[in-house]
């Protein structure tokens, strides 16, 4: 047993036990808690008379069905303001460390975690929700789980796991300008499947992702779950430490040195193994758009809709309301989404201002939104001017929160309504029911909200 | 935890790929603090024509007939058939208590996302997995077939026909064992309490920085 992949590192130093079957338990180092799958697992302790092994191991936020504006007046909806509020007398009764609906540092469980420092490089991290492999982007071993898993964590502070097998995706290269990590996992995911990644975890390489700021591979690995993997992972290099360095759960001191020193190891070994490996080269990549109603069903933009014919397409083009061999661009939107945990940190939002600054969203858009991932990203943009650009333009400026992404506040599209959205998900629904939402990078949603309609951001970059 | 015991069940199918969580139960459903309850919206957009709200009762809302389960010869059934990739999305275990509350025990298609078919074990409910042809067949078989049912053996992993034909499936030692115990899994682990503290030990002296306190 030599080389090791920096997944096989971070499962062997988290494993308390394995049996001859494969069924092991593993260490959880921070489990991060939201309104949603929490308070069914919470309840489960009360009915069995259990504690949490070590309450302040977790960190809950309330984020998918809080609303992102007049947020003074309360949540107006009784269903949602009684998940919150049970979220609130959980963590008090629990012990566990609770970050307020009006603090500051409020926001998306997958944007809080690594902006405070709670999610470390080395960790193990779970969550009741399937993008918490965005946490892999610091070299932890993060994965989505089930209420059922949440108590477990909660009472026992492991998990009974099988090991996965270990999948590289290489993406040699650079990315074109105009074309981002959103683009870039939108390809894989269109190349390898929703599947794909199946039980596996994904660990991105390369050049192209070494050169990648960490907040681009919190992108690429939040979407890893859209590939089938339960985790992504990306290797600590320098940044990963800038990163971490000085946020306010961050170890300091003397601590800190300790910390980097065992960092720096998180990195497969150069002749590790993988089960399985796909070469991407980034100078390839197109900005994407998906035009159906899976991650995988993607386009190049300015690629005509795919051909009728191929597995289940049909109830796919039917949903989203397009005829096949078409442009996108001939649709016009009706909504523009910037936010959710794939694409609301702050250079997100620089580079939609960007595309934004000076131009008006287009008369036929009903509504063009930007929503902060947090209350520091939101905090962040304002001093830099973000906001008044969005305003100017016509966007609305939201406070942080899940929003449109799954629209289970009051934040929705109606039936039929299109929209250029930077979440993860375009299942039928996802956004509101009968709503047909098409997946991109914030600088072609940006784009398609001046233009109304889908154009390519290069020639609009092209021309600055 | 229920025990799973052996048992003939009607074969209802839903014959698409990648059946996501949020079709199975849609995230407005997902505000109820509870566990039970999720039958009645069970694929709740697809099976009715109205849209359905959290507290709505279902009894009187207009049915899709177009939808499988809308369909009386499935009226009953408690194996869902169905193809690749079902349970893909996000991971809210709402969706085996809602397949659960609505009556089904047995799922069957070619692959199960990843967290879904953990979830399933978690609750009592037996995911299959069976190769492509075979699912196929099943199919066929369900079309042509009014009333037609599968015995489940889970102790000798082995799907009954009524023509006599049986298929073997593989399962997780563990994972079975579990559900033909209705184990909680909470209190296997617990079994192991002093190996987790000394385990914990261990990591504190090496990982001291993640057993910091989080202060709000
Ligand atoms: S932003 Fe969307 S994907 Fe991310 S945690 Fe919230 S609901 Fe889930």
């Amino acid at each position: 047993m030599g080389a090791k992949t920096l997944y096989d590192k971070l499962w062997e130093s988290h494993l308390v036990h394995e049996d001859k079957n494969g069924n092991a338990l593993l260490y959880i180092d921070r489990q991060l808690i939201h309104e949603v799958t929490s308070p069914q697992a919470f309840e489960g302790l009360r009915q069995a008379n259990r504690k949490p092994w070590r309450a302040s191991a977790n960190l809950a936020v309330a984020d998918h069905n809080i609303p992102t504006k007049n947020r003074d007046q309360g949540i107006a909806d009784p269903v949602s303001a009684l998940q919150v509020e049970t979220l609130v007398n959980n963590c008090e009764s629990f012990g566990v460390p609770y970050i307020p609906m009006d603090d500051g540092r409020q926001g998306i469980v997958h944007v809080v975690g690594p902006e405070q420092g709670a999610t470390l490089p080395g960790m193990t991290i779970v969550c009741g929700d399937s993008h918490t492999a965005t946490h892999g982007a610091l070299g932890a071993l993060a994965f989505g789980i089930g209420t059922s898993e949440v108590e477990h964590g909660l009472v026992t502070q492991c998990l009974i796991q099988t090991k996965s097998k270990n999948m590289r995706v290489k993406v040699d290269g650079q990315l074109q300008k105009g074309v981002t990590a959103k683009d870039l996992v939108l390809e894989i995911i269109k190349k390898i499947g929703t599947a794909g990644g199946t039980g596996h975890t994904i660990e991105f390489a390369g050049r192209a992702i070494e050169s990648m700021s960490i907040e681009e591979r919190m992108t690429v690995c939040n979407m890893a779950i859209e590939a089938g993997a339960r985790a992504g992972l990306i290797a600590v290099d320098q940044k990963t430490i800038e990163y971490v360095n000085g946020r306010p759960f961050a170890p300091k001191g003397g601590m800190w040195e300790k910390a980097v020193l065992y960092w720096q190891t998180l990195s497969s070994d150069s002749d590790a193994t993988f089960d399985k490996e796909v070469v991407f080269d980034a100078a390839n990549i197109k900005p994407q758009i998906t035009w159906g109603t899976s991650p995988e069903m993607g386009i190049n933009v300015g690629e005509p809709i795919p051909k009728m014919g191929k597995d289940g397409i049909e109830n796919a083009l039917d949903y989203m309301g397009i005829n096949d061999g078409g442009s996108l661009s001939d649709y016009p939107l009706d909504k523009i989404f910037i936010g959710s945990c794939t694409n609301s940190r702050i250079e997100d939002l620089r580079a939609a201002a960007e595309i934004v600054k000076g131009q008006k969203v287009a008369d036929t858009i009903k509504l063009a939104m930007v929503v902060p991932g947090s209350g520091e990203v939101k905090n962040q943009a304002e001093s830099e001017g973000l906001d008044k650009i969005f305003v100017e333009a016509g966007f609305e400026w939201r406070d942080p929160g899940c929003s449109m992404c799954l629209a289970m506040n009051a934040d929705r599209l109606d039936p039929g309504e299109r929209c250029a959205s930077t979440s993860n998900r375009n299942f039928e629904g996802r956004q509101g029911q009968g709503g047909r939402t098409h997946l991109v990078s914030p600088i072609m949603a940006a784009a398609a909200a001046i233009h109304g309609h889908f154009v390519d951001v290069r020639e609009i970059i092209g021309n600055d | 935890m229920e025990k799973f015991s052996n048992f003939n069940g009607l074969v209802a199918p839903i014959d698409r790929a990648n059946v996501d969580t949020d079709a199975i139960i849609p995230k407005q459903f997902l505000k109820s603090i509870k566990r039970t309850g999720f039958g009645p919206n069970l694929f709740d957009e697809w099976r009715y024509l109205d849209k359905g709200e959290p507290g709505m009762p279902c009894e009187n809302r207009p049915l899709n007939s177009d939808f499988v389960l809308n369909q009386n010869r499935y009226n009953g059934a408690s194996i869902l058939l169905t193809q690749k990739n079902f349970g893909c999305g996000s991971s809210r275990e709402h969706a085996p208590w809602a397949i659960k509350d609505f009556g089904f025990r047995v799922l069957i298609a070619p692959s199960f996302a990843d967290i879904f078919y953990n979830n399933c074990f978690k609750n009592g409910l037996l995911p299959i997995v069976l190769d492509d042809t075979i699912i196929n067949d099943l199919f066929e078989s369900v079309y042509g077939t009014p009333g037609f049912e599968l015995s489940i053996d889970l102790e000798n992993q082995v799907i009954q026909l009524s023509n006599g034909e049986s298929i073997s499936f593989d399962i997780d030692i563990y994972k079975k064992f579990c559900l033909m115990n209705g184990l909680d899994e909470i209190g296997q682990t617990m079994e192991k309490k002093e190996k987790i503290q000394l385990f914990e030990q261990q990591h504190k002296k090496l990982n001291p920085w993640t057993f910091e306190d989080l202060v709000i």
